[in-house]
């Protein structure tokens, strides 16, 4: 017997409006990418993560959405190319999407409609860092997450080459790199992420990592009470475990859900980018990128209409119109 | 190159960014370069906060709606974000994909904002004013409801039916709106009466 | 619903057929996955396309569109037969007992007393054999062949599990699946839930598919049941608001009627409404139907409303026919006999069926007024959009009139959930330009037209001149004041009848709730089922205390619910004969041995005592009615009907077309397609991103779906050359469209009656103004007839043609 209603388990709250201090501070940064040495933080914030129990997700795209209204981004509108998908890939404008596919069991014969949202899985050990060669453009917090700092982004494109999920995408109008961000401004005030806070069957909830684990195998359980005999966790180690994680009906096949890296690791050549070599590889990598940025902006002879109204926003965002 | 001063704007802004972040590259790896790790700053900080409920359907979600300026101070309010309410035993903070963009229908580019008029035959609107549009119907219902109102029916029956001007109420009106509408459609005698539950 | 979405964490078993929860009520269906993660309750979802219901769903059967009845029939009839049936519930909770006239009978798909002339019954025989007391005769022992129980048993018998295979094009192992698990919860401690929407209601028999599906939870014994009921999940925030509030043709708030011309005086009208209980000692509570009604008279006219003139009974319109139903209203107008039509907040052009027909008609008016916070397409229906408006401006001479309104976000008041719960909100926004809430455009009209008739005279200008407007502003009525009207206040001290001498109310105080109204003028109500929502204690419908004890999901102290704060209907029915909760779980309220007590508020008197007062308090019979003699037009219990547009014939009549009650006007009979012309079955629905045609105004919401599409399977396809992603055209006998494909392994061919049946899905959200890309609605496709009892158009089955078409010319 309760006197109030229970706590959401989604970690949603209400968002204060009063001044708050930032529980996110630049000292609590572990990882900065192209920087050797980063000082270790005096303290260590509790690990985080996102819990995305694809077995409850009804592919309704309220995470699309609560995402694009508190990132304030603007995606298109596109067309329909023949499936629920839209947009139709992860977009600068477009940090989450769900992905269906339709799966026939060969176990059961029965059809099963996989609904899996997409993002960045927030790697413990990220690719997109480690393959960066812009000094700060993306860094790692002690909590787990890991953001991009646009205002030193290239654009160069190596943290999508980096990302054993493919998730990254560069803007073709500031040229920067756009991710989720683990909505890092809610959570420095104690807040979960918008996705979270939204999702009306908490098919995705926000937490310590050691809660989310917790009940990602009590969600184990339930399932295979229901028959899935391979249901299980996806926390892929080859990335050192994610801060974004899964329960799956059938862990035993990620693929089935759009193509989910099977063992996902980071490309032996970004790996392989240690010390001197890192260095020159930078320093060719820094300047082809900076030119073809350059390029970029001043060689096209076509702006379009999307762009220029994106540019528009761009422009007023930044001068806080 | 003749670009408007927006896009000239921006590619002034966007040229400083490729300058600062390409020194930065060349710097290879000096820390100090790069701008220091920042989160972005809490949008909703020292703005209004107001509870309603969504629009859409039957669930009737709580929301906070979080707007610079308060209404109840007299002031004029812009809303700036819309989500969940934690407290609301129904929804629990959650919304759908449609609840959470309620923002976004507020600020909809084909909200009305003033009456407007289309003459028979005309290819387009006119704007006209509240009082001139309100007059135009007044006068359009008492001509319609004085020269068709059935008194009585073939048997002499007095049967004060009016069925020559119909009214379609709404589906997300408040019960207040639905009542004060109610009052006035039934005492001019109207019958071709309903709401979106029929369909 | 009977019950609260929250109460849905609750159930054991959901049953998710009529309806697509996940995607239109995402946030309510929440509960279903509580239930689910939290007591392992099971999801079983039945439907003609593999929802995203069905994606989360523990088992799920396909159905063709339209055939529903036949399945529930079939349920009730594999419960019967396999004595899954709550007994003690149905004997003594239900009319089973009761016994029929020996008249009634039914054969060849239809009932007795069928008059093809006329496409109606003559009802007389579909009732009770009444005893020399007045009161109808029983059998509790269940063996007269008369009774309701044999007669059930009897109807439902043509229902076999081959049957049902072969005409819903349900596998029988699928079906028989679902009837092992429905069959559980016949059990006391057992509990099913069924949620339903539209996929129910917009048939030509949709009344009798909710009626197929309450009779199967009646015989289970959960109505009344935490985690129970029949739960329609309104479409719109506020329709069930709207209806309670009976802004329909025939009604008067809280369910009272409209009278007809049959009806000419007060004593007339009321002596059909005594309704006099059919069992010794039961409730039927709507013996109190005067003083709802002459306490509805004094709200509307006040002191013009006397005992001595019948509380101005003449001032109500009496009605020549059951109702000016949108569906009439719109042939009225095609044929001319409409000049002025309001639409506030409605968007007809693409909510009613045969949108050439709504064009045509529309195109006769004289004046159309739109009120709206956005731009519609009913009020642009004379802009030519190309080929997704094709009209010719100059031609059109109705004139326009488009009022810019307020949102929700701008506005304050109360909105009814689908659970029945008042809630209050609060404006957080300043409204866009000149736009205006709905309450200052009412007003403002109303007083302009009543100086009309003040200055000019007119005809019977009564009703207007004397129509209560007792506010500080007549010209912007305040919120308060009007929900303070519905809630009914005392016109002069009322005396307590259980203490006299004392004053129960003092004139000028708000009544407490409807229990204190009164039938001799000395109280005014709005509304009498919301009465007690903003009494002497405030106003309750703003509470905002989210408590919940015993966890039992009621929040008795958040909002307001109809009636009187009840959460659960029926919930005396949740105890048994003693009064003992059938399940000590799943208690609401008990008997003490004095009293009723318990999470909920009892739906019957407090002291009323079990086994002499029965649960079903408003109903005559004290019962809930698995027979309802003949309070419907197409018969007492729900037979399997064709949809009008079909891909095979009744086999149970293969006369029959459609419902053989339903009104059908000449020209639209016309319109009906063979499958011979249009081999094809379509049915129409909701998308999770978008909702009804408003969210097409939004970007964002635009972005996650933006374009118009349907649905096929992967064979239907391949039969017709037509690839994923591709545009193809659909036509049918009343219009055509044309869509992007989507091809899917989510729908499947069926087998019916030895013919193959494709589904095409048809989705519903687009138009021609907006945001997002240009398209149609379903009911450009969709035939203009409508369901017997209510006309709620038959949206959900109907015939079209499919095929490639080329790629849209680039502008």
């Amino acid at each position: 017997m309760s006197d109030t209603a229970p706590q959401p388990t989604t970690a949603a709250a209400n968002p204060p409006v009063q001044p708050l201090e930032s529980n996110l501070l630049p000292s609590d940064v572990v990882r900065i990418s192209a920087t050797p040495d980063v000082p270790q933080p005096t303290r260590q914030l509790t690990k985080v993560a996102k819990l995305i129990d694809v077995s409850k997700c009804i592919g309704c795209k309220a995470c699309q959405s609560a995402c694009v209204e508190w990132n304030d981004t603007h995606p298109e509108i596109g067309e329909n190319i023949g499936s629920y998908e839209n947009p139709h890939d992860l977009t600068p404008d477009m940090f989450t999407l769900m992905r269906f596919s339709e799966w026939e069991n060969p176990a059961t014969n029965e059809l099963e409609w996989l609904i899996r949202k997409d993002g960045c899985m927030h790697c413990e050990d990220p690719g997109c860092l480690k393959a960066c060669p812009a000094p700060g453009a993306i860094v790692q917090y002690s909590n787990g997450i890991v953001d991009f700092i646009h205002d030193n982004c290239i654009g160069c494109g190596y943290c999508v080459t980096g990302c054993p999920f493919d998730i990254p995408r560069i803007s073709k109008v500031d040229h920067k790199s756009y991710k989720c961000t683990l909505c890092s401004d809610r959570v420095a005030v104690g807040q979960g992420p918008a996705c979270a806070k939204a999702c009306p069957t908490k098919a995705i909830t926000f937490g310590t990592k050691d809660d989310m684990t917790a009940l990602a195998n009590e969600r184990v359980e339930d399932l295979k009470s229901r028959g899935y005999e391979n249901a299980g966790i996806y926390d892929p180690e080859g990335v050192g475990g994610t801060h974004v994680f899964y329960v799956l009906h059938h862990a035993d096949k990620p693929s089935i859900y759009s193509n989910l890296a099977e063992n996902p690791r980071i490309s032996p050549i970004v790996e392989g980018w240690k010390g001197v070599t890192k260095t020159a590889g930078m320093a060719a990598m820094g300047v082809a990128a900076a030119g073809a940025v350059l390029m970029g902006l001043f060689t096209r002879n076509k702006v379009e209409p999307e762009e220029e109204e994106a540019a528009e926003r761009l422009v007023q965002d930044r001068e806080g119109i | 190159m003749n670009i408007d001063l927006t896009r000239r704007g921006f590619l002034r802004l966007a040229g400083a960014g490729v300058a600062a972040t390409s020194l930065g590259a060349m710097g290879f790896g000096e820390a100090e370069a790069a701008e220091a790790a920042h989160v972005r700053a809490f949008k909703l900080t020292t703005t209004t906060e107001t509870r309603n409920t969504c629009t859409y359907c039957s669930v009737a979600c709580g929301i906070i709606m979080y707007s610079k300026g308060d209404v109840k101070a007299g002031e004029i309010a812009e809303i700036m974000h819309i989500e969940g309410d934690a407290d609301h035993p129904t929804n629990r903070g959650t919304l759908c994909p449609k609840g959470a963009a309620l923002k976004d229908f507020v600020k909809a580019p084909t909200r009305l904002t003033r009456p407007r008029y289309r003459a028979a035959g005309a290819t387009e609107f006119q704007d006209v004013t509240w009082d001139e549009a309100l007059d135009k119907i007044a006068r359009a219902m008492k001509d319609d409801r004085d020269a068709n109102l059935v008194q009585v029916n073939e048997a002499g029956v007095p049967v004060n039916r009016w069925t020559t001007t119909g009214f379609l109420a709404a589906s997300a009106t408040t019960n207040e709106t639905a009542w004060l509408t109610y009052k006035a459609v039934r005492s001019l005698g109207i019958v071709g009466f309903d709401n979106q539950a029929r369909v | 619903m009977t019950n609260a979405w929250t109460d849905i964490k609750n159930t054991d078993l959901v049953i998710v057929m009529g309806g697509n929860a996940a995607e239109a009520h995402p946030c309510g269906f929440k509960w279903v996955t509580e239930a689910k993660a939290t007591r392992g309750a099971k999801l079983i979802v039945v439907d003609p396309r593999y929802t995203r219901t069905a994606s989360v769903s523990d088992y799920y059967a396909p159905i063709r569109p339209g055939s529903d009845i036949a399945f529930l029939m079939g349920v009730i009839r594999w419960c019967i037969e396999n004595d899954k049936v709550q007994w003690e519930y149905v004997r003594n909770f239900t009319n089973a007992a009761l016994l029929v006239k020996d008249g009634f009978g039914w054969s060849d798909g239809l009932f007795s007393g069928y008059d093809e002339e006329k496409r109606d019954y003559d009802k007389a025989d579909w009732d009770y054999q009444i005893g020399d007391d007045g009161y109808a005769k029983l059998d509790m022992t269940l063996q007269d062949p008369r009774c309701v129980w044999n007669l059930l048993k009897a109807h439902v018998d043509v229902y076999t599990p081959e049957f049902v295979e072969n005409v819903c094009g349900t596998p029988k192992d699928r079906y028989l699946q679902i009837c092992e698990m429905i069959g559980e919860c016949s059990a006391p401690d057992r509990v099913m839930t069924s949620m339903y929407a539209l996929g129910w209601t917009q048939h030509s028999k949709g009344a009798q598919n909710i009626r197929g599906m309450a009779m199967l939870q009646l015989i289970l014994g959960n109505i009344g049941m935490r985690g129970g009921g029949m739960n329609a999940l309104r479409g719109h925030s506020n329709i069930q608001g709207l209806t309670d509030l009976g802004l329909m043709s025939n009604l008067i708030p809280g369910y009272l009627n409209i009278p007809t011309e049959r009806e000419p005086d007060w004593q007339t009208y009321m002596s059909t409404r005594e309704f006099k209980p059919l069992r010794p000692g039961q409730t039927s509570y709507w013996q109190n139907y005067s003083k709802f009604m002459v306490s509805f008279m004094k709200a509307m006219w006040g002191d013009a409303a006397t005992a001595e003139n019948d509380w101005a009974y003449h001032y109500l319109p009496k009605l020549d026919v059951p109702t000016y139903d949108v569906l009439r209203m719109f042939e009225l107008m095609k044929q001319g006999q409409v000049n002025l039509y309001f639409c506030q907040g409605f968007n007809p052009l693409m909510a009613f069926p045969n949108r050439a027909k709504l064009t045509e008609a529309l195109s006769k008016l004289k004046l159309l007024v739109v009120m709206d916070p956005l731009e519609t397409e009913t009020a642009h229906f004379w802009e030519n959009h190309g080929q997704y408006n094709d009209v010719d401006s100059a031609s059109i001479q109705t004139e326009v009139l488009e009022l810019p309104t307020t949102c929700f976000a701008e506005d304050e008041g109360a909105l009814v959930n689908s659970g029945r719960w008042l809630q209050w909100h609060w404006p957080g926004g300043s409204p866009p330009g000149e736009a205006k809430n709905d309450t200052w455009i009412m007003a403002n009209l109303f007083q302009k037209l009543r100086k009309l008739y003040q200055d000019e005279g007119g005809v019977f200008p009564e009703p207007i001149l004397n129509l209560s407007w007792n506010y500080a502003d007549p010209l912007d009525p305040k919120p308060e004041e009007l929900a303070k009207e519905m809630n009914g206040r005392a016109l002069r001290d009322i005396e307590d009848p259980a203490n006299p001498g004392t004053t129960l109310v003092a004139a000028g105080k708000q009544v407490k709730n409807f229990t204190q109204l009164q039938d001799d003028g000395s109280t005014m109500c709005g509304c009498w089922i919301f009465s007690g929502c903003w009494n002497e204690d405030g106003n309750n419908m703003a509470r905002r205390d989210n408590s919940d004890p015993g966890d039992a999901g009621m929040f008795l102290n958040w909002s307001y619910s109809w009636p009187v704060n009840r959460r659960i209907l029926y919930n005396r029915a949740s105890a048994d004969m003693q009064g003992k909760p059938w399940d000590p779980d799943r208690k609401l309220i008990e008997w003490t041995g004095e009293k009723w007590e318990g999470y909920d508020v009892p739906d019957i008197g407090v002291t009323s005592k079990p086994g002499e007062v029965m649960p079903f308090i408003m109903n005559q019979e004290g019962t809930s009615r698995l027979f309802t003699r003949g309070m419907m037009r197409d018969g007492p219990f729900p037979t399997h009907m064709e949809p009008f547009e079909s891909p095979i014939a009744n086999v149970l009549n293969p006369k029959m077309r459609g419902n053989p009650v339903s009104r059908v006007f000449v020209d639209d009979a016309e319109q009906f397609a063979t499958s011979e012309e249009f081999p094809f079955v379509a049915t129409s629905y909701r998308l999770t991103e978008h909702f009804h045609y408003w969210t097409k105004h939004n970007k964002v919401n635009a972005s996650l779906q933006p374009e118009f599409f349907v649905e096929i399977s992967q064979e239907l396809a391949a039969e017709k050359g037509i690839t994923g992603g591709s545009r193809v055209r659909v036509w049918g006998k009343r219009g055509q469209v044309w869509a992007k494909a989507v091809v899917t392994k989510r729908i499947k061919p069926m087998q019916c009656d030895g013919k193959t049946v494709h589904v095409v899905g048809i989705p519903l959200h687009w138009g021609f103004m907006g945001a997002a890309k240009k398209g149609w609605g379903p009911n450009s496709l969709t035939p203009f007839v409508g369901d017997a009892n209510v006309e709620t158009p038959e949206f959900k089955a109907f015939l079209v043609n499919i095929e490639p078409a080329a790629e849209e010319p680039v502008a």
